[in-house]
């Protein structure tokens, strides 16, 4: 009777543990929808903003935001993708390299503000992009370099060495063993590690702050070396500048949900193709 | 054994880090014959035919030291490319290995890294190959689908097929019934002496009534030696070394 007794009282425990966590989630989701969802209309997803931002929509904050992560990825990915089959697969196994995987997840921990500052000395100053797509795509890509890799990485790392020595013993080189076996194994795992990235990316604030983001732009941007409005910078923004905060309040709200959507709906799709791949391999 | 010899080693070493798993071993391997490899685990024999495709080139903090030859040419001679040696010389390997592709795309995989590019030619070569592995009526209707929908002992007649597409001229099995239950394992040895008409054969394998069943000649090894050598018949019903009575009689092992 004890033993049932402390044993119900531990479930219990962790039940009431999961709930608040699930209540904490579905209390962001809950205020974010009863504040924001009043702006939103199909006009607010596609029209520019107007009057000072007090109406019309967000839809060239969304591009912005769209052509900005996915710049980000264009330079993480390939990057990414070849350090970490470099790490894997052809690297000696030497303390150099194991110093170099260490600081590739150290860099992951660097606190994203950081990042910010450096793409504004180096992309904004230096080479003299300027505030641009250009400069934030660089900079969100050098932030999202760690997740990748390491994903990556891990992918690589569960294809079984037995398949590789099947690909070998057929008279495969290396190179084609990676390219045409390691690689489409490993496929869906990299894909699940580059969809989360871009739902992190997508809504990093700090790093755009100085190196993308504007706060008004008129209308779409340009070229890749203007600057754009983008949806956490815009929620900031309409949250600390402008001259009339109430009916900006409830824009910010818009767009958080919007935001939020967004993610979900990307970190959704990596949960998807994960069980895709678990479903193809189990 | 008046068979030409097909391959051949001599004066064999091999470490793993400081641990000497195979000593001074000679063998010869007799053309479109079967040679198995017995002996208890961590005896070597694996080590041994892995060097036969120089596979444990892939094994980190190994070294090597002596010759083998396949035909006349020495495999590790540096004008010697693995990859033409690993084409000549295929493996089967413990476990059924298929790549996560489907069925026909295993096979014809060996055939395109190879620089085939006529698609006739590798369907045919597909179909010819999937039939002399004894699979072709198990799997004739679902050549797309996925390799690891295949039981274990479908997938190591794959692995057997996609093995032969490249027409290798030995073929290696490392223990190739060891995850096997024993029907699939008769069909397997079945089919390692209907292939020993066009392929030499080597074979590792713990179970000694399939060294007794399938080979030709037996090899016999311990603690990185090989002790005793001969007609797979005479190492059976008269060794000429006692430790090799004493594994065969079960007595150790």
């Amino acid at each position: 009777m004890k033993k049932d007794f402390s044993q119900n009282l531990g479930f219990l425990g962790l039940f009431l543990c999961m709930v608040v966590t699930l209540l904490a989630l579905g209390a962001i989701i809950y205020f974010i929808a009863v504040r924001g969802i009043g702006v939103l209309n199909w006009n607010f997803l596609t029209q520019v903003p107007r009057s000072a931002m007090t109406a019309g929509g967000i839809a060239p904050v969304i591009v912005g935001t769209l052509y900005i992560t996915f710049g980000a990825i264009i330079v993480a990915l390939p990057l990414g993708l070849a350090s970490a089959v470099y790490l894997c697969e052809y690297s000696p196994k030497s303390v150099v390299v194991n110093i170099i995987r260490i600081s590739i997840n150290n860099l992951a921990g660097v606190p994203s503000v950081v990042f910010g500052l450096f793409g504004l000395a180096v992309f904004v100053k230096f080479f003299g992009f300027g505030v641009s797509i250009f400069s934030g795509s660089l900079t969100l890509g050098i932030l999202a370099l760690p997740m990748i890799i390491s994903s990556a990485q891990e992918a690589l790392i569960a294809v079984p060495q037995s398949i590789r020595e099947a690909s070998l013993s057929l008279g495969a080189t290396k190179w084609e063993t990676i390219k045409k076996i390691v690689l489409p194994t490993a496929l869906p795992g990299i894909l699940t590690g580059v969809i989360l990235s871009i739902g992190r990316v997508a809504g990093e604030t700090a790093p755009i702050l100085f190196t993308a983001a504007a706060f008004y732009t008129r209308g779409y941007p340009k070229s890749i070396f203007s600057e754009v409005m983008a949806l956490p910078y815009h929620i900031y923004a309409l949250m600390t500048e402008g001259a009339h905060p109430d009916k900006q309040r409830a824009i910010a709200y818009g767009c958080s949900l919007v935001l939020l959507f967004l993610v979900l709906f990307i970190s959704g799709f990596a949960i998807f193709l994960r069980q895709r791949q678990r479903s193809l391999h189990g | 054994m008046d068979n030409a010899i097909k391959m051949q080693a001599k004066n064999v070493d091999f470490f793993y880090g400081k641990n000497h798993a195979l000593k001074n071993v000679n063998l010869d391997v007799y053309a479109n014959k079967v040679t198995a490899m017995i002996g208890p685990s961590g005896c070597g024999k694996s080590t041994f035919i892995r060097l036969f495709n120089r596979m444990n080139e892939l094994v980190l903090h190994t070294s090597f030291s002596g010759k083998i030859f396949l035909d006349d040419l020495e495999i590790n001679s540096p004008l010697v490319d693995a990859v033409d040696i690993r084409r000549r010389v295929g493996m089967v390997f413990q476990k059924p290995n298929p790549f996560p592709k489907s069925i026909f795309e295993n096979i014809s995989y060996g055939l395109e890294v190879n620089g085939e590019k006529d698609k006739q030619f590798i369907e045919e070569r597909v179909i010819e190959s999937i039939k002399k592995a004894a699979l072709w009526e198990e799997v004739k209707d679902r050549l797309k689908e996925s390799a690891l929908k295949l039981s274990g002992g479908q997938q190591q007649r794959l692995c057997i097929a996609r093995c032969l597409a490249v027409k290798p001229e030995v073929i290696l099995f490392d223990e190739p019934c060891a995850s096997l239950d024993p029907i699939s394992t008769g069909k397997i040895e079945e089919l390692i002496l209907e292939l020993k008409k066009d392929y030499t054969i080597v074979i590792v394998t713990h179970n000694m009534q399939q060294a007794a069943r399938v080979s030709d000649s037996t090899a016999f090894f311990l603690l990185g030696e090989l002790i005793e050598f001969g007609k797979t018949q005479d190492i059976f019903t008269k060794p000429r070394d006692s430790k090799t009575e004493a594994y065969i009689t079960g007595r150790f092992g």
